[in-house]
């Protein structure tokens, strides 16, 4: 009866030490929800946020730093920020991009924002990395980019004053790698919403659009003219991109191949995944390889100059002459309208900028 | 004392079980469906897709490469005319083999029904509801055309009357003429009946969309006259609802 006495209390000491122990050692940051924006919750599927990593304040603080920080480079000279500018809703205004030591990329930055609801999570312009978390491990090795390792990268991280301690706080850790820099870098991207542009208050019933915008946005929605719909959203479809991939009828032959590159598949080639129609005040030049100065250029291309290839895509209308020839009032007037899809609230916002 | 309590419990679960057995007469069903495509008498899937190598009606030639299409209200109808309707519907994606095959969330009883039907597309009380997964696809109809949503995308290329490779969209909606005003609509969902069907759990109904069938009957579909900017064109949306009708059937149950 002893015997079982003392089993008894030293079973009960054990559980008591064990879960002092996990009370006082685990550590758990504070979960901090994304701000969906009305028309995105009335509209359109809840973001994509993957389960291994959640949005906590500590780690969308860490992945802001890391963001604007040059560490992450071969020399320290270069953060994603410098190509991703905030103030061009995250892109380049260059063509192409240059990295450490001025070598140029041969596509244009993507710019950053809604990405959580990206729901096949392909990113890149040829849809190469599956995930948030996986495209940022891209730059920081690529020769034209960030031209580091991600070794060099952890090294430098682990031995700086404050990074240990904020992975610490964000992550529960103060071991530092590859997988947990990415993670917080797709927490602070995932926070980049973008959905207060004049056509969003418009939506909303807090804005007028002119005649011209009005016009504008029904040649976007008209089939027999514009028909930009198909590919690049809606009123019911705030993202104005279907993150899908399509030849637009940019070339007769192909020096990228974009998406085909990726899978293979000759069907592919000429395929680059579509940008989102929003903030386009901010983001030329336009195009996967930054061809277009303008937006006057964009739209004189699919009014005009489409060329063909046996990947264009058959929502490309017209080839042989060129396009479905918008009037100039309607090329006007679709620019306004596209231009009321530009967020100056988002590129300045000050959360978001360094 | 133990006795009598273990008496009472195995009363009470006995009682249990025979009023439950007598609540049901048929015992729910879990079923499935599987739609597959063919061109005529050959399987087609998106290893087909993006190669000219169907004729059409006409003799015309084209490929596919994108089909997207939207059934809605599968029903089950028994001899005494008791409908049970799974009040869900599905994008059927064969491009990217999505929802080909799927399980409606709801069961329905065991047993003999006099048919099973679905429809094509939405009827026009759910045509008019809002489908965040939809919007999210981009499936909206614009509001200029009385909004909605599409019911099936068959996009790809055929040779025409020049020799050249080109584009065709066809895109079915509700069909409108929005030269007039008020607008004026035609409905061109339908329904697809299926016939009897014998539903036991786990039953798979497999469902077949012949394609090329949607253009050759009733109406032989001219690609060079008919190709793109269909969704306004409302004479065309009506050839495409009477050329459907006939493009579902029943190929199997197990």
């Amino acid at each position: 009866m002893k015997k079982w006495h003392i089993h008894i209390t030293l079973i009960t000491a054990f559980v008591y030490c064990s879960c002092s122990n996990e009370s006082t050692e685990s550590y758990a940051p504070t979960p901090s929800a994304l701000n969906i924006p009305k028309l995105f919750q009335d509209n359109i599927i809840a973001p994509v946020i993957p389960n291994n990593n959640p949005q906590t304040t500590e780690g969308v603080a860490l992945g802001k730093k890391l963001f604007f920080d040059p560490i992450l480079s071969g020399n320290n000279t270069q953060a994603c920020a410098d190509c991703h500018a905030p103030k061009n809703a995250f892109t380049d205004t260059a063509r192409f991009s240059d990295g450490i030591d001025g070598t140029l990329g041969n596509r244009n930055a993507m710019p950053l924002f809604n990405l959580a609801w990206n729901y096949d999570e392909k990113f890149f312009w040829d849809g190469k990395s599956f995930s948030l978390e996986h495209q940022a491990f891209s730059p920081v090795t690529d020769p034209r980019e960030m031209k580091s390792t991600w070794a060099e990268v952890e090294k430098k991280l682990q031995e700086h004053v404050e990074y240990p301690t904020l992975f610490q706080q964000a992550f529960g850790t103060s071991r530092i790698d590859s997988t947990l820099v990415t993670k917080a870098i797709a927490q602070f991207e995932r926070t980049l919403i973008s959905a207060n542009s004049k056509f969003d208050k418009f939506l909303l019933g807090e804005a007028q659009l002119t005649p011209e915008e009005q016009n504008g946005f029904d040649v976007f929605m008209d089939e027999a003219r514009g028909d930009c719909f198909h590919c690049h959203g809606s009123d019911k479809n705030p993202l104005w991109t279907d993150n899908a991939f399509h030849n637009n009828g940019l070339d007769e032959t192909f020096t990228d191949l974009g998406l085909g590159a990726v899978t293979g598949d000759p069907a592919d080639n000429g395929k680059f995944r579509s940008p989102s129609l929003r903030n386009l005040k901010f983001t030329a030049p336009y195009m996967h390889d930054g061809r277009f100065n303008t937006l006057e250029e964009v739209i004189n291309h699919y009014s005009e100059g489409l060329k063909n290839s046996s990947t264009i895509d058959p929502l490309m209308k017209k080839v042989a002459q060129g396009g479905v020839n918008l009037t100039e009032k309607d090329k006007t007037d679709l620019k306004a309208f596209l231009l009321t899809l530009s967020d100056d609230a988002f590129v300045n916002n000050p959360s978001f900028s360094n | 004392m133990k006795h009598i309590t273990y008496i009472l419990i195995l009363s009470f679960l006995l009682l249990r079980c025979e009023s439950d057995s007598t609540k049901t007469t048929n015992a729910e069903a879990n079923i499935s469906f599987r739609f597959s495509h063919a061109w005529d008498n050959t399987p087609v899937t998106n290893t087909d897709f993006n190669t000219i190598k169907f004729t059409n009606a006409k003799g015309e030639q084209l490929s596919i490469e994108r089909l997207r299409y939207l059934v809605s209200d599968i029903t089950f109808t028994t001899f005494n005319n008791e409908k049970f309707v799974l009040n869900e519907y599905k994008l059927i994606d064969v491009e990217n083999s999505q929802n080909l095959s799927f399980n409606p969330s709801l069961t329905i009883p065991s047993g003999n029904y006099k048919n099973v039907s679905f429809t094509f597309g939405f009827n026009n009380d759910d045509n008019y509801n809002d489908y965040q997964d939809l919007n999210a696809a981009s499936w909206n109809v614009p509001s200029q055309l009385g909004g909605g949503y599409h019911y099936m995308q068959l996009e790809g290329k055929f040779i025409d009357n020049t020799s050249t490779e080109t584009g065709y969209a066809y895109h079915a909606i509700r069909a409108v003429d929005n030269s007039v005003s008020p607008p004026k609509f035609q409905d061109t969902f339908f329904e697809i009946d299926l016939g009897e069907i014998t539903i036991s759990d786990g039953t798979n109904i497999n469902i077949e969309m012949n394609i090329a069938e949607w253009f050759n009957n009733p109406n032989i579909w001219d690609l060079n006259v008919l190709n793109t900017m269909l969704m306004p064109n409302f004479d065309a949306q009506v050839l495409m609802f009477e050329n459907g009708q006939n493009a579902f059937s029943l190929i199997s149950v197990e």
